[in-house]
């Protein structure tokens, strides 16, 4: 019984973390309909950041968290820069398929950029303790400080995010411009900054994400990004691409499905079962669990 | 009010208006009739910058609406109700006309303009919280009409308001622009359904692959000949 608890605090505590990745995929989905290759490789930028903010942090004497508010910002610059020098260009003058390999190039652009800066190199880094070590026992159980805040702090993230979206005038903006674009020219709303802004908040997003993914594995190199963006996409695709409680629900269905084959059946099987779930889905509602096919009614 | 002089169009090799002119005076309801493909829907596309223009003028009260950027124009008293409608299928009809007031802070003045389009549209008010994607297409042409309505512009565009909907419900949206019009609302009407708009409307344009053909009064035009032959099927 403590064993399937463990598993299940693990999974969530996994799926939250996908999840806030999960949502910069969508959001940007959603508005453009471009699948940005490039999100993943932005936790690298986050992670990286933090590695040379957190120090300076402690030395100045400002709490941690001023670092990862640091590189929230860093992550949200080069979001809304691949935005404005890479996708938008190419979205005036060239097909869905044409921005599509934008952000393939991107992707390996970013991660090869890292790797030529002299502080980074291909060599991994070790990431400082961030949150406090230990953790509480609750009868067999022990929950990690760690687990605890990521999933606190995911979950407040997620909430943020959705009151955004739902009650404030810039995120109904943004709903009307993912819908419908020359509509929402009509209305007022200026339609590029709106693209700009889902950037920013989706890249601030794969920030956070890092500083969850470095509490549980400390190490950090160029190509982090890569499974971990693949696996968030597969996430958001899950739940229903361009759905933000989808892209929550997705996050955190892979995160359980993975640490259930790896309690359960056998480590090196859990990303099978991961894209294994993905196909599954797919057959049977390829619009995704929360999605759905909104036809026009005359 | 309105004035566009001399408006030249190009998709592509695509000469789609070809010295395009056109008035409406403060208070008129003028319509642009003609047939598929003539260029009404990019006249009313150039006229709210969704399109732009190569050549030609489009001033509204002394001020260059191509100056603008496309979502600044209808900070300057213009709104859009677009072809096909183009509600925010997944929002509340509440929600999609507050959108439409969407360049206004005042909350005071929204919630009253609010009224005021309920007030012309009371079905839409019995609906308030339903989602506009599951509104049957005239209460979608209703919707699109409000949301242009909620920051009082002086001049309403209107593309094709009667496409597909019910004969019926045709006679019901007319009737609608008729009072929008009556209320003192300014409109440029694009229709294909030419019988109806000219019997409502003071003046009229017909447009015809990408030149302006005829133009004169709306009862006259319904008399003339050549109108009666091309689009009024007698």
């Amino acid at each position: 019984m403590s064993t399937f608890i463990q598993t299940l605090i693990v999974g969530i505590r996994l799926g939250s973390v996908y999840a806030l990745v999960a949502l910069g995929y969508t959001m940007v989905y959603g508005i453009i309909r471009l699948i940005n290759f490039a999100h993943g490789d932005f936790i690298m930028v986050g992670g990286y950041t933090m590695i040379f903010t957190v120090p300076v942090a402690l030395a100045l004497g400002l709490p941690a968290w001023a670092a990862v508010a640091a590189a929230a910002v860093v992550c949200a610059l080069v979001g809304m820069g691949t935005e404005l020098i890479a996708y938008r260009p190419v979205r005036k003058k060239g097909s869905n398929m044409t921005a599509l390999i934008t952000a393939i190039a991107m992707s390996l652009f970013l991660e090869n950029l890292a790797q030529a800066i002299p502080a980074i190199g291909p060599n991994p880094k070790v990431a400082s303790q961030i949150f406090a070590p230990g953790g509480i026992e609750i009868g067999t159980v022990t929950l990690e400080y760690t687990t605890i805040f990521t999933i606190i702090i995911s979950a407040v993230v997620m909430l943020l995010l959705y009151w955004f979206t739902q009650r404030t005038r810039m995120g109904r903006a943004m709903r009307c411009v993912a819908e419908d674009k020359a509509a929402a020219t009509l209305m007022g709303i200026n339609v590029n900054n709106t693209i700009l802004l889902t950037f920013a908040i989706g890249s601030g997003l794969a920030a956070v994400a890092a500083l969850m993914y470095m509490a549980q594995y400390p190490r950090i190199y160029t190509t982090m990004g890569s499974l971990l963006g693949l696996k968030a996409f597969v996430s958001a695709v899950l739940g229903g691409i361009g759905i933000i409680p989808g892209a929550v629900l997705g996050g955190v269905v892979i995160g359980l499905v993975e640490s259930f084959t790896t309690s359960y059946i056998s480590s090196s099987m859990a990303d099978t079962f991961v894209f294994l779930i993905l196909i599954i889905v797919l057959v049977l509602k390829p619009a995704g669990i929360m999605g759905k096919n909104v036809g026009e009614k005359v | 009010m309105l004035e566009i002089k001399d408006l030249n169009v190009f998709y592509g090799a695509i000469h789609a208006l070809k010295g395009v002119s056109l008035t409406v005076d403060e208070g008129e309801l003028v319509s642009l009739i003609g047939a598929n493909g003539a260029g009404k829907t990019t006249t009313l596309h150039t006229i709210s910058g969704l399109i732009t223009a190569s050549s030609g003028t489009v001033m509204l009260d002394g001020q260059d609406l191509q100056k603008a950027s496309p979502h600044r124009i209808i900070n300057m008293g213009l709104a859009h109700v677009p072809e096909g409608r183009h509600v925010f299928a997944r929002m509340t009809v509440e929600e999609n006309l507050r959108m439409g007031a969407y360049i206004l802070k005042d909350q005071k003045k929204i919630n009253e303009n609010l009224e005021k389009v309920y007030s012309h549209f009371p079905r839409l008010k019995e609906r308030w919280k339903q989602l506009a994607g599951t509104l049957s297409g005239g209460e979608q042409q209703m919707l699109a009409t409000g949301r242009a309505l909620m920051t009082d512009p002086r001049i309403v565009l209107m593309d094709e308001p009667s496409m597909g909907l019910s004969p019926l419900l045709v006679k019901e949206i007319f009737s609608i622009i008729q009072q929008l019009h009556d209320s003192g609302i300014t409109i440029l009407l694009v229709e294909q359904n030419a019988k109806m708009a000219l019997a409502i409307s003071d003046r009229a344009y017909v447009l015809e692959t990408g030149c302006i053909a005829m133009s004169g009064k709306a009862s006259e035009l319904a008399e003339d000949d050549r109108v009666r032959k091309a689009y009024l099927g007698a």
